[in-house]
Order: C-alpha cells, then structure tokens, then sequence
C-alpha cells in the first residue's frame, strides 16, 4: 500500500529525514518509536504533504502512484489520513459543517456529487454514537474549547467519517489519561480492516497496549534503524533507546 | 474650478430654491456654508486623516443637482434590497426621493422624507429638538449641513415597536456625468421602542460617485437601535459616511458595517453616552482587494457611570488594498464602572497590503475596565494544512478560514436575512463555495 525508498527531506535546508524505507501493506499496523527529535512526526507530515518541508530525495508510493509532487488534500483524496497531534482550532465551524465540507470535497475530487443530507445525517449518527460521542458536541465549533482528550476523539471522528485507506496516527496519544487512551484506541480498532492500514507515530509504548502493531520500527536521527515485532516496544520501554543507538554505532 | 469653490458658489442658487417655511433652517445652512468655506475639506495633515487620503476622490468635476428622477426599475435593483422579508424601503436616485421604489408609513411610527420633514409645521419640534445637534463641526459636516435637502427621516414614537425593518438605500445613476450626493438622515426613537435600519449606497454607473452622507440617530430612555450598513459597492463610488448618535439610560445601541466595495470609504462612527447603563456595541466585517481603501474612525465618549462599549472589527486585505483602524474611547472622570472593550483583528494575504491599526484610550476615571487588542497576520499555514490534509482545497481552506476569522461578527446580527446576505457576499468575496449551507 505505502512504499517509502530513500525518503530524504529538509526544512530551512537543514536535513530532518536521512534515508528512509517503510513497507506498510494493506491489514497491517505499524508503529514508529524513537526518541524526541528522531524526526518521526516529521515523516508522518512529510506523507501527508505538508510544504513546509522540502522532500529532497526518495519516492513515496502510495498505491502504486508516486505521490510526493501532489498537494495535501491530493493525497487525502486518495485514501491517506493524519490526524494530528495538535488539531488546529476553527472558530465559527461546527465539527458537522466542517464534516461535510471535507466529506463532499473528497467526493467531488471523484467525481462524485454532494453526498445527499440525510445519508450524511445518518453517517454522522452511526459513526458518532459508535465512537460514544455526544450529539451536543457534533454541533460546537471544531476543536475550539475541546480538552486534549475531546479533540483526539474528534481527530478519530473524522477519520471513522473519511475512512482513510492509510491512517497515520501521530502521537495520538499524549495528553490523554489511560481511559481517553482506551476509548481512542477503541475507536481506532473498530475502524480496522483487512484493507486499510494504520501507521503509528508514537514516543511511548503504552498505546501499543491497546492498538497492537505488526511491525515495530526504531528511528533514531531521521533514519530507521531496527524493526521488529511488537516485543520490540517492550524492550525499548524496559531498556530505553541508548541500546540501538549503541547497537547501530558497531 | 476646485470642487470646494465650485460648491460655495453654487450655495446660493441651492437655497433659493428652498421654499420651506422654516427659517431656522435657514439660519442653519448659512452657518454651515460659511463653516464649510472655513474648513474646508480634510487633508492628511490632520491627524484623524493621517492614513487616508480624498484627494483622489475630490478631484472629479461632480454635478451638484440632478434635474430630475431617474427611473429604475425595481427588477434592476431587487437585488440590493433584503427583498425575501418585509420592510419599509426609503429608496433614493442620485438622491431624489423615488416615491414608485418606498414604501413608508406614518402609522405609529414615522418612516418618510427629511424634505417633507423640514417643511411641514408637523415636524417641527422634532426638527428643532435633533437636527444637527450632534454632528460634530468640521468640514464635511458643515457641507453636508449647508446642502441638506433629501434623506431619510425616521420617528418611532413612545413604547413603539417598529413592526419591521427600514431600509435606506441611495443608488447613484450617473445620469449626468459624475454625481456628488449628499443624504441627511435623521433617526429619533422615543423613550422604550425599537428599530432596526438597514443602510446601503449603492452605484448603477460606472461613472465616479462620491457620497458624503450624515446620519444622527437619538436613542432615549430604554431605546434599541440596530443598525447595519452593506458597503459592497463598485469601484467607481466613493462613500464618507458620518454616523453620530446619542443614547439615553439604558439604550442600546448596535451598529454593524460591512465594507465589501467602493473605491474609497470612510466610516466615521461616533457614539455619545448621555445616561447610565447604556450599552454600545460597533463591529466590522472589511474584506477588500486591488486598490480598494476602508477607514473605520470609530469614538465612544463615556460621559455617565455604568456603561458598556464593546467593538470588533475584522479586516482581510488583499492585493494593494488599504485598511485603516483609529478607534478612541474617551472616559470621562464621571464614568465611573465603565466596561470598554475593543479589538482590531487583521489578515494580509497579499506583502503589497497594508492595514494602520491605531487604537486611542482617553481615561480619565479611575475606576473602569477598558482593553483593546490588535493583530495583524497572516493566515495559519498548519491551519491550513489541518484542512487540506482532510480533503478540502487549499482555496477553499483559505476561505473557510477567513470565514472563520470573519464569523463572530456575525453571530450578534440579529435579521437572520442579513446574515445569510453577508455570508453569500462574504463567500463570493472571498471566491469560495462553501460545502455547507450558508
């Protein structure tokens, strides 16, 4: 599904990612460890495509399409979803409004017109009541005012809402208390199928409790240098990250 | 003939024309022309008109009295009008009453012309107890007072509520070459009544029109005024619109401006607190492009203790567009538990923009709360990037945003028709369909 060769990228010409390579197929979890400033959000911003970072060298292919010249919403239109570690506030929007913008965009984008009210009505119920969200909130300006644990909740939301192919989850977990964790979680399992898959960016392995990975992977200054099964994280929270780095040195 | 010198001398033949019985009138326009020739018109080397020029508005070779009305007809204009519900219409042509387009009623309330009401003995005492008692002296007032003649007049007498809203709406048809106009409107609502104006200037030419429009509104003892004004009109018309009012205990009054065209406009807005717990409330929505200039110049003199004033204004500012801000709150040491509030928020999308935000805080009581805040930015590159990585196109991102940042001065418009109005012109302003019903 995503095939990353040589992905090198830079913001203000200094060298963030350094040579990656990530294989995630469809069905699968993967997570992405590493400590802080290792580059891991930046990798999941750079698949998304933010311009603020310049892709220096290496392809990203998604689903067959190399996809590193196209505009964020390009990519979001061909199934790629992040949700965000800080999702910006947007005074005077309202979480259902903001949904159907997004919704129809994604639609028009394929050709398809405006999804009609009430099956978009419906939607928002099904997917709503199944992530326990309250009605009130679906009508409050998005993100504004929202606890950290809300607006991780609503980023789930929208990605229940926009049933991402790949959903890249960065650090979806700090800031929530463990039962904000579980319900996040809960909602992020749910979405699972044989054919979407999810890329978690996370510094602590308690996440990977909930949401079990198939593949583990280590990066350490904008490279990737160990990947294993999901025992991985566990050696990593018991013994930290001097190991690898120790390892990598020999 | 400079425009000033060409006006002076054409004062006399302009009052004699004048057959109305009321000699104080006279007296009045005579004082004003004389003022005007004193004062002249304001140039930049006065502080209050640091930031915007007239010049190049002044410099049109105007025709002062158009002979005739000139017909329209109500197809052509029905879009300039909050047509989808009820209201009074006062519709003016080149500033000639247009008695086919109004509709106005004397039944509870007054709703007709200031020409009828400076003329007929009936309005007398409201004539001599509000007109021009509040329009501060200086140049642009005094010419407005000195030519006086049309506009709208508006009485809502005791414990009245006006049954729907009034529009003013003064459109411009170049049937002569260039036209200056000059509307006098004058708003009084007694003691526990209510209103809401709607106002609009509005150009069917593309020839240059400049409006120098006064307008004093006198809200007494528990009175609601809410007045809004849509400034969208095309780049060849030009508006100086001076609004001044005066509450008594315990009135509120709102006014909303949204300048969405013009070549050139000046708002000079300017509220007296004659009582206690009185409530004023001013906001702007500006959303201007190419070489387009907006000045808000706002005042709230805080004279009584107990008393609120709350502005926002918002601008976006595009291309090589102008926005200027000067918003002076004067407390006076009687004005005791004032609450002020202010704030001035600006987005530039384009480096050739320019925005002058100047805020003025006169205290002089001790005991008040007064803030004012001023931003000027650009839009949020990672909110952007929030909305685009959920599928929506960076332009339509951008509009959803400016949108966002425009909205909350919406929320306190009362006439839902209104709202919806300056959405859909906000939207098409901004060059956006918005996925959602607006």
């Amino acid at each position: 599904m995503l095939k990353i060769k040589n992905l090198h990228a830079s913001i203000e010409d200094k060298e963030i990612l350094k040579g990656i390579n990530l294989d995630i197929n469809p069905g699968e979890v993967h997570a992405i460890m590493g400590p802080n400033g290792s580059g891991k959000s930046t990798l999941s911003s750079v698949i998304a495509g933010k311009e603020e970072f310049e892709q220096t060298e290496g392809e990203i292919i998604f689903e067959n399409t190399e996809i590193s010249e196209m505009d964020p919403e390009e990519r979001a239109h061909k199934g790629i979803f992040l949700s965000f570690q800080y999702p910006v506030e947007i005074p005077g929007v309202s979480v259902t409004n903001f949904m159907k913008t997004a919704i129809n965009a994604h639609r028009k984008a394929n050709g398809l017109e405006d999804m009609p009210a009430n099956e978009m009505l419906k939607k928002i119920r099904e997917k709503s009541e199944s992530l326990e969200i309250d009605r009130k909130f679906l009508s409050r300006s998005l993100n504004e005012g929202f606890s950290g644990g809300e607006k991780k909740r609503n980023e789930i939301f929208q990605m229940a809402m926009l049933e991402p192919k790949l959903a890249i989850l960065d650090e979806t977990d700090s800031g929530l208390d463990i039962d904000a964790l579980k319900i996040v979680a809960d909602g992020v399992n749910k979405l699972r199928t044989k054919d979407n898959a999810v890329l978690l960016i996370t510094h602590y392995q308690r996440l990977l409790n909930y949401i079990v990975p198939d593949v583990v992977h280590v990066m350490v200054d904008g490279k990737i240098v160990k990947s294993g099964g999901k025992e991985l994280a566990l050696e990593l929270e018991e013994r930290g990250y001097e190991w690898i780095k120790a390892e990598k040195a020999l | 003939m400079e425009l000033k010198e060409k006006l002076v001398s054409s004062f006399l033949a302009f009052e004699e024309e004048y057959t109305g019985t009321n000699d104080d009138l006279h007296k009045i326009r005579n004082q004003a022309i004389k003022d005007f020739e004193a004062l002249g018109f304001p140039s930049r080397k006065q502080e209050e008109y640091k930031y915007t020029s007239l010049k190049s508005v002044l410099k049109e070779d105007y025709s002062l009295f158009p002979k005739k009305e000139n017909t329209i007809e109500y197809r052509d204009i029905e879009k300039y009008l909050i047509h989808e519900i009820d209201t009074y219409d006062l519709v003016f042509i080149d500033g000639i009453y247009s008695s086919h387009l109004s509709s106005t009623t004397h039944d509870k309330i007054d709703v007709c012309l200031m020409s009828s009401a400076l003329n007929k003995d009936l309005y007398k005492p409201v004539i001599d107890n509000y007109f021009n008692k509040i329009a501060p002296k200086n140049g642009l007032n005094s010419l407005n007072t000195a030519f006086t003649k049309e506009g709208a007049f508006i009485h809502i007498h005791k414990n009245t509520l006006a049954d729907k809203p009034i529009q003013i709406i003064n459109f411009s048809t170049g049937n002569e070459s260039s036209v200056l106009v000059q509307p006098r409107n004058l708003i009084v609502v007694d003691e526990n009544s209510h209103c809401q104006i709607i106002e609009r200037h509005q150009s069917l030419t593309e020839q240059p029109v400049l409006t120098n429009s006064v307008t004093e509104i006198f809200a007494n003892k528990r009175a609601i005024v809410d007045y809004y004004k849509i400034q969208n009109d095309n780049l060849s018309a030009s508006l100086i619109d001076n609004t001044y009012i005066e509450q008594q205990t315990e009135s509120f009054c709102s006014v909303h401006t949204f300048s969405l065209g013009g070549k050139l406009t000046r708002n000079n807005l300017n509220f007296y607190q004659k009582g206690e717990r009185i409530d004023s409330t001013m906001k702007g929505v500006t959303i201007i492009e190419g070489k387009q200039h907006v000045d808000h110049n706002t005042l709230v003199h805080h004279i009584e203790p107990n008393c609120e004033s709350h502005q926002d204004y918002k601008g976006i500012f595009d291309e090589k567009s102008v926005g200027v801000f000067n918003g002076k709150v004067v407390v006076e040491k009687e004005a005791q538990k004032t609450n002020a509030y202010q704030s001035n928020n600006n987005v530039l999308l384009n480096d050739k923009a320019t925005i002058n935000s100047k805020p003025q805080l006169e205290i002089f009581a001790d005991d008040v709360k007064c803030s004012h805040g001023c931003t000027i930015g650009q839009l949020d590159e990672e909110a952007l990037f929030y909305l685009q990585s959920r599928g929506i196109p960076r332009k339509e991102a951008s509009g959803l945003l400016m949108y966002a940042f425009a909205n909350n001065v919406l929320e306190s418009v009362k006439i839902p028709e209104i709202k919806k109005r300056i959405n859909k012109l906000i939207a098409l302003k901004l060059g956006v369909e918005l996925g959602f019903n607006l």
